[in-house]
């Protein structure tokens, strides 16, 4: 019987400068983050107005994909499509890196990173946030779990068990990260509970580009063709249809915000301003992120194939990006309602759209975190059999 | 018992109102007990005296508020209060609007409508539903059984997301290193800050420095609880707002002429 999966024993140069590229972005990034640290956020672009900045954007959007990244296990052990089964490792070695690149920046942003071990020994209970330090090491602690009974055959019995187990751990946890937003009453641009089902729809488009991105880089890498054509075929279906429930639930948060009278400054502010929201929503979010991967996936022929695949991917991803920062910025930017009705100034900056310019530290501090991510996988991928098997011609 | 008919008293005008004949020994008792005390220590309880000596444990027989009458402030007397909450608690303008704490500010309003224009002071509202309580994740944001929603320093890790979910923006993120701290209200550099409602003074039986600066009868401190306290019976009395209703956090701050 052939190998299913593989270890990247031999030297490979273009996969080790990768690596080491990486770990030098790590190293900048945590300098970036120590210069954030000593100084305080006052070196940052963050404010007393635009609280979480682009630090929250990288690591909200590493959270979210890391969910979606074990769409692939997922579908093998839970949904048995055994297509997928030669990437179920993968997949979920990927979550948990995503996942920790993306709680290392958010770490490394609070005020106090210091505090880590208060952050682990109190807890409100009240505080999703609270609720979500839980889920995040559960998430962990599970797919370690469900990796064990996909690589230890004296526990194999357990693996699905184990994958629904992940399965419905991933659901909750981003219900947990879109209910971070959902649960604030007093935000206009939240307070919404569309915000959990947004957040796991979107979720599924992020991780899953992820996924692909890395297949296709260690196809690269390896020179080996890592996915069939009938995956490659898959792969795109399942696309158009994540792509497709993220825009659903993106048009029914705003149509429902422009029913209500409350909601319609936010959204004037978000669709139709002119702002670098408007333009990032529309361009980045919409365009870049959604119609034109659907225009290319669309294409059967060009949407399976590696270009196609690779190509989409990125654009979802960098859509993701822009959709992430539209909502953690975004809704920000636009001014409290203290007293509808009224005109409101003042020194604190009430009633005008605040300002946020990200600065170098918190741009690295964040592409840290996706190095940290992909570090973790290329590593992983080094010392343990986690990469699918080469495929052949005929397969 | 007092009863009283809704708008019989004006916010520091200090009228007697009618009362019953019980009513009336009690409240001239108190008013006298208070009027013999020395001067800044429970002027604002007609009741029994509120201090509490230090060793004594905080209990929810109080609850702490404020009236805040918009009609008698102008721009300078908001101003007098910002920088009596500045001297007091030390902090201060350092030339940097967008990160610099604020704990009170002016905010300036203007009826779209009628064109008229007023300010008052806003700070945190001490919520008896305190969204930035509820959503701490360390519990660092807590709230006294007294209702003084407070930060503990020692266990806030600078998450922010009590700045994210208060509806006031009443809380400020100190965002870098601090020099000259007031002993009595401690900051930290990577932690959220908020109006304290001058926790240090109310515990030693005097208002808010805020309230001592501002105009007669244009911020009446008190206990919500004591039916008999001058603040309990003008919200009795008077119509008066909370900012955001809507959401009912039941605030600890009201408004009157917004």
């Amino acid at each position: 019987m052939a190998e299913t999966y593989r270890q990247l024993r031999e030297y490979n140069y273009g996969f080790n400068i990768l690596l080491v590229l990486h770990v030098l972005i790590i190293a900048i990034g945590l300098g970036a983050a120590f210069y954030m640290e000593h100084n305080g956020h006052v070196v940052t672009g963050m404010n007393n107005q635009i609280v979480w900045g682009l630090p929250h954007v990288f690591a909200v959007f590493l959270i979210v994909s890391a969910s979606g990244a074990l769409n692939l296990a997922s579908a093998s052990s839970v949904f048995s499509k055994l297509a997928y089964k030669r990437f179920a490792r993968l997949s979920a070695i990927l979550a948990i890196a995503l996942l920790i690149g993306g709680l290392v920046v958010l770490l490394l942003d609070l005020g106090r990173p210091d505090r880590l071990i208060v952050a682990m020994t109190h807890y409100n209970f009240k505080s999703i946030f609270a609720w979500n330090i839980i889920l995040y090491t559960g998430f962990i602690t599970i797919v370690g779990i469900y990796l064990w009974t996909m690589m230890d055959k004296t526990v194999t019995r357990f693996n699905k068990a184990a994958g629904w187990g992940a399965f419905i751990w991933r659901i909750i946890l981003t219900t947990g990260t879109g209910s971070i937003f959902g649960f604030l009453v007093a935000r206009e641009a939240y307070d919404a509970a569309i915000m959990a089902p947004l957040f796991i729809s979107s979720s599924f488009v992020y991780g899953m580009a992820f996924t692909v991105w890395v297949l296709i880089t260690m196809c690269q890498a390896t020179g080996h063709r890592l996915l069939t054509q009938g995956v490659s075929e898959k792969l795109r279906e399942l696309f158009i249809i994540f792509i497709a429930a993220m825009l659903y639930f993106t048009l029914v948060h705003h149509l429902t915000n422009l029913y209500a009278a409350e909601h319609i400054g936010v959204e004037r502010y978000i669709l139709w301003s002119g702002s670098v929201f408007t333009w990032l929503f529309w361009g980045g979010h919409v365009f870049l992120g959604t119609v034109l991967p659907l225009l290319i996936l669309m294409k059967s022929d060009f949407g399976s194939s590696r270009a196609g695949l690779t190509f989409s991917s990125i654009l979802m991803l960098l859509g993701g990006m822009a959709h992430t920062y539209v909502i953690i910025i975004g809704g920000q930017s636009y001014p409290l309602s203290l007293f509808p009705g009224m005109g409101v100034t003042s020194t604190f900056q009430d009633g005008v759209y605040a300002n946020y310019m990200p600065t170098m530290p918190e741009l690295l501090l964040g592409l840290a975190g996706v190095s940290m991510a992909m570090f973790i996988v290329g590593f992983a991928l080094k010392i343990l059999p986690f990469l699918p098997a080469p495929v052949t011609e005929n397969q | 018992m007092i009863s009283l008919k809704q708008g019989q008293i004006e916010a520091g005008e200090h009228k007697t109102a009618p009362v019953d004949e019980a009513g009336r020994r009690k409240f001239l008792k108190g008013s006298a007990a208070a009027l013999a005390l020395a001067p800044g220590m429970t002027l604002f309880a007609y009741g029994e005296a509120i201090t509490k000596p230090a060793e004594q444990a905080v209990t929810t027989k109080s609850r702490w508020g404020l009236l805040i009458d918009a009609a008698k402030f102008s721009d300078e007397d908001v101003d007098a209060c910002v920088k009596a909450c500045q001297d007091e608690n030390g902090w201060r303008d350092t030339g940097k609007p967008m990160t610099d704490a604020q704990w009170i500010r002016r905010v300036n309003l203007k009826n779209k409508k009628t064109d008229e224009q007023f300010s008052l002071p806003m700070m945190c509202q001490h919520c008896a539903e305190a969204p930035c309580v509820d959503v701490c994740p360390t519990g660092a944001s807590f709230k006294r059984k007294d209702g003084i929603v407070l930060v503990d320093k020692h266990i806030c890790i600078g998450c922010r997301y009590c700045m994210m979910a208060c509806p006031y923006k009443a809380r400020s993120f100190v965002h870098e290193h601090i020099e000259d701290q007031k002993e009595h209200a401690p900051r930290g550099i990577g932690t959220v800050e908020s109006c304290t409602m001058c926790v240090h003074l109310v515990d030693e039986g005097k208002e808010p420095a805020c309230v001592k600066a501002a105009p007669e009868g244009a911020m009446v401190f008190g206990d919500l609880n004591d039916k008999t306290s001058k603040l309990a019976q003008l919200i009795k009395s008077v119509a008066t707002q909370q900012v955001r209703a809507d959401l009912n956090l039941d605030p600890g701050v009201r408004y009157r002429n917004i």
